[in-house]
């Protein structure tokens, strides 16, 4: 049977991978690609792109491979004898990142059913940047950092994903974090992390990483159940502060409003008082109702509790609102990919990190909570599993 | 890695008999039994019965079974029993949880005799004697082994004897004026899903605890969980990890001075015969699950028999009836005006009562402990080997010795080699061997979960163990025959199963929605 043949994007960024053999926590940035070279880092983002390839050769005639030239596609795809449609040249003096974002924006346009993209949480952060949650793509790991829970567990499993769908098999799709260090202060010994977006990955669960839930329906149907489950508790002349993330975004939805998914929403008696609020904003708000609860859902393959991606929940609200009042919610599937390591808080100010620390009850379904440790960011020691 | 004591079954493949459903077998008018016709007394005594059954109550038509020869049915299921892994075919011990143990024969022989098969639960008590002992002495047997003072048999599962225990809880709350306040129930993640499962269908808030570094939770994650709307804890001990958590007396006390009750799940009580009891660890209700540690077969799902076992306090709750003995005879106690009732029909499952009792009495109370013994030493030293192959892993307190099972991870190996856990799992079926994993969620990465109990042999243990190592090692250097496993089963790996399992438009509950919703596959042979 003769069928259209399946147009694939493949992005390698050469430089992923270049800074972790050679200790230098990342590869972001010329200066430090410069560097991982000079301390004799060798390219493995390639190989890894390759490896993840041979998982289609079965069907190299059903499928167009669409990439950039030489080492961000074509040398890979080409070396395993697949045909390859180049579209476009890595320019001399032009940053890599521009040409990841610029290769995924071309890929976009030209309807590619999958962007395979070999990198770390730099080039997932550059994909987002370009196409946002519009189309479905898959990383390779071939990084330094993997924090997104956006890459395969293996570069052949990404292979064995995009295989599944050149055969015409109905995947499911999931959002997934896209988190990226602040590599600055990373190489300065402090870890800071923030929540970019979300990339639509498809979800098979023994290939994507962090991904343990039976399916995204599950997951989804999960966050539905929490949602359900903390607007019947809501209560009238009580303002929410409503942190960012999918699962707390499932919550304005059973309330039918519109949640802002990077940034904290204030509801009040079921509907939406404030959007996107910073701290000011918050603290006004905090001013003129008395009875007041913070909702927030852990970073997911972080979790951070607040510090990350909520920094405008700050100190004073915290205080001002009280432990007490805090209501976290997340599905199992969180928790668990987290792998025994504590919900995290760095809220820049030791008091309140230490007032939020201990034990916490996370709403993780209907009538269905979790008892699970919070520490401060700085005191948790490599606790995982 | 030594393969050696792998070889004598090295070739073995399953039978493949692909194998119609019955409904597609026989043929219109054939028949596997003709029964006798109706007595001419019993005909004239029931004569104009049809119109005493109300219209609307009445079929039309006949029903649809299936039509089919004695011999016919007996080949069905016999090629469906050969496509099988069962206890009685290999060496079961890769279905930790639901603990697959022997089942002598002879107390399938005790079970089957027409001394049991012939009675009818209807007839008096008087008539009834023996069995009615029977189930007096399992009772009294099963309270000295968990230190609790009465018992109920009725349960026709270990998720219904959770049940009764929740509602025996609700009972004994309600009846101190505390029922609606106390709607909490606490559970830890490793403990069985029904200890959290049974409770919620019972309409209470669930609590879990979460495991730390140890295995189990700390006291003080318990400590933040208790409150003055604690109803009880439900947990088992060891859970699936083979952990012990040494603090239960502690556990128990916390929820105690919360005013909760604590029910011990005992399901499998494999490592803890003659050697702990639920009553000396402060627990106030505990089941047990007559097929996981008392040598009942587990059947296709039932049936089953868990008993619920109580303290004194709790005794006037039971599901009523209870068996009882006056010194000259065994009867039936109906009149318990406090119990939650009855949980099913009649008094319990009596051939498993028959099979665990002749269990019980084979052993006696020194084997019992042996028993127990016997599951601990084999669980140790099959992980022993077990953890030789590079790759696969015990998480928590490693070197650690543990009690009758241990949840293992692959994590490792999977990292290393790009296969997924189910690839593994599919592997293990070309060595007859069942593969559990664990259930979900997935604590444990990559998890198997291995429970050899006391009736296998070290040659058992060294094979399972080769035959891991042998599948850990073609991961490594021949990926794809793992890949692509299962080779040597009646079935091949189910294609795009995430989306046959969770699409709506694609599963189907039974053969006739299948066919309904897939009505072009109804003439091809699947």
């Amino acid at each position: 049977m003769s069928r259209a043949r399946v147009r694939l994007g493949l992005i390698v960024n050469p430089m992923a991978g270049l800074g972790g053999r050679v200790g230098l926590k990342g590869s972001d940035g010329e200066s430090i690609q410069q560097r991982a070279i000079a301390l004799g880092a060798q390219p493995r983002a390639g190989e890894r792109a390759r490896e993840a390839l041979t998982a289609l050769l079965p069907l190299k005639d059903d499928i167009e491979i669409v990439t950039y030239a030489g080492e961000m596609g074509a040398e890979a795809a080409e070396s395993l004898g697949f045909r390859a449609q180049v579209i476009g040249r890595i320019e001399a003096g032009r940053s890599r990142a521009q040409d990841t974002r610029r290769a995924a924006q071309s890929m976009k346009e030209m309807n590619v059913a999958l962007i395979l993209f070999a990198g770390g949480d730099g080039t997932a952060r550059d994909v987002y940047d370009a196409v946002g949650s519009d189309v479905a793509v898959l990383g390779i790991p071939a990084g330094v950092k993997i924090h997104s829970p956006v890459y395969a567990v293996h570069p052949r499993a990404a292979g064995e994903l995009a295989a599944r769908l050149a055969r015409g098999e109905r995947l499911a799709f999931r959002e997934a974090e896209v988190i990226d260090l602040d590599e600055e202060a990373y190489r300065s010994g402090k870890v800071s992390t923030r929540l970019y977006g979300y990339l639509k990955v498809p979800f098979v669960r023994q290939f994507v990483q962090s991904a343990k839930s039976a399916s995204p329906a599950s997951e989804q149907e999960a966050a539905r159940e929490i949602a359900a489950f903390v607007v019947g508790q809501m209560q009238p002349g009580v303002a929410y502060i409503v942190g960012p993330g999918t699962t707390t975004r499932a919550i304005a939805a059973c309330l039918g409003l519109e949640k802002t998914l990077l940034g904290v929403d204030v509801f009040l008696d079921k509907a939406l008082l404030a959007r996107d609020v910073n701290e000011r904003q918050m603290l006004d708000v905090l001013a003129q109702y008395p009875e007041r609860k913070i909702i927030v859902t852990p970073i997911g393959g972080q979790g951070y509790l607040f510090g990350r991606g909520n920094q405008q929940i700050s100190p004073p609200i915290l205080r001002a609102v009280g432990r007490e009042n805090i209501l976290v919610v997340s599905t199992l599937n969180k928790i668990i990919a987290l792998r025994g390591q504590p919900l995290l808080v760095d809220t820049g100010e030791a008091e309140t990190d230490h007032l939020l620390q201990g034990y916490m009850q996370v709403i993780t379904g209907y009538d269905q909570r979790l008892i699970y440790r919070v520490m401060a960011a700085d005191s948790q020691a490599g606790q995982a599993l | 890695m030594k393969r050696a004591s792998l070889s004598p079954r090295r070739q073995y493949h399953q039978a493949r008999w692909n194998e119609p459903i019955l409904y597609e077998l026989g043929s219109p008018g054939e028949r596997g039994i003709l029964p006798p016709g109706i007595d001419a007394a019993i005909e004239a005594e029931i004569q104009g019965w049809e119109q005493r059954i109300p219209a609307s109550m009445r079929r039309e038509s006949l029903p649809n079974l299936p039509e089919i020869s004695q011999v016919e049915i007996l080949r069905h299921y016999l090629r469906l029993s050969q496509e099988n892994l069962g206890a009685g075919l290999i060496a079961d011990m890769g279905m930790a949880t639901s603990t697959v143990k022997y089942n002598p024969p002879v107390n399938e022989k005790l079970a089957g005799s027409p001394k049991l098969t012939a009675l009818h639960p209807l007839q008096p008590e008087e008539t009834i004697q023996g069995i009615l002992e029977i189930m007096y002495k399992l009772g009294q047997f099963l309270a000295e082994i968990s230190g609790m003072d009465k018992v109920s048999l009725q349960p026709r599962a270990g998720s219904q004897a959770i049940y009764a225990n929740i509602a025996m809880i609700r009972a004994y709350h309600a009846s101190r004026g505390e029922g609606q306040q106390r709607d909490e129930i606490i559970t830890t993640i490793f403990s069985h899903p029904s200890d959290a499962a049974a409770p919620s269908t019972a309409g209470y808030k669930i609590i879990t605890l979460y495991p730390e570094e140890k295995g189990y939770p700390s006291l003080q994650a318990l400590e933040a969980a208790v409150s003055e709307r604690t109803a009880g804890m439900f947990l088992t001990n060891p859970d699936d990890t083979g952990i012990f958590n040494p603090r239960i007396r502690d556990f128990v006390e916390v929820v105690h001075a919360a005013g909760g009750l604590c029910a011990y799940d005992q399901a499998n009580a494999n490592g803890l015969l003659g050697i702990a009891r639920a009553r000396e660890a402060g627990f106030d209700l505990c089941h047990f699950n007559l097929h996981k540690t008392f040598s009942t077969p587990h059947a296709s799902g039932g049936p089953a028999t868990g008993v619920s076992c109580v303290t004194q306090a709790l005794a006037p709750f039971l599901p009523a009836p209870t068996v009882e003995f006056d010194g000259e005879r065994y009867y039936l106690d109906y009149d318990r005006p406090e119990s939650i009732g009855k949980i099913g029909q009649f008094y319990g499952v009596a051939a498993n009562f028959v099979r665990a009792y002749a269990w019980i009495m084979m052993h006696g109370a020194a084997g019992l402990r042996e028993v127990s013994q016997a599951a601990v030493l084999n669980n140790n030293y099959l992980m022993k080997k077990i953890l030789e192959i590079p790759g696969v892993t015990a998480p928590y307190e490693p070197g650690q010795p543990r009690i009758e099972q241990v949840r293992y991870s692959w994590q490792k190996l999977i990292q290393e080699t790009g296969l997924a856990i189910t690839d593994i799992a599919n592997r293990a079926a070309d060595y007859r061997m069942h593969f559990f994993l664990s259930h979900h969620p997935f604590v444990v990465p990559d998890p198997a979960t291995l429970e050899p109990t006391e009736s296998y042999s070290k040659r058992d243990l060294d094979e399972y163990a080769a035959a891991w190592a042998s599948i850990a090692d073609e991961a490594r250097h021949q990926p794809d025959l793992v890949r692509d496993a299962p080779h040597r089963a009646p079935i091949h790996q189910m294609r795009d199963q995430e989306a046959w399992l969770t699409d709506p438009d694609k599963w189907a509950p039974t053969w006739r929605a299948y066919r309904r919703k897939h009505s072009q596959a109804a003439g091809r042979d699947s």
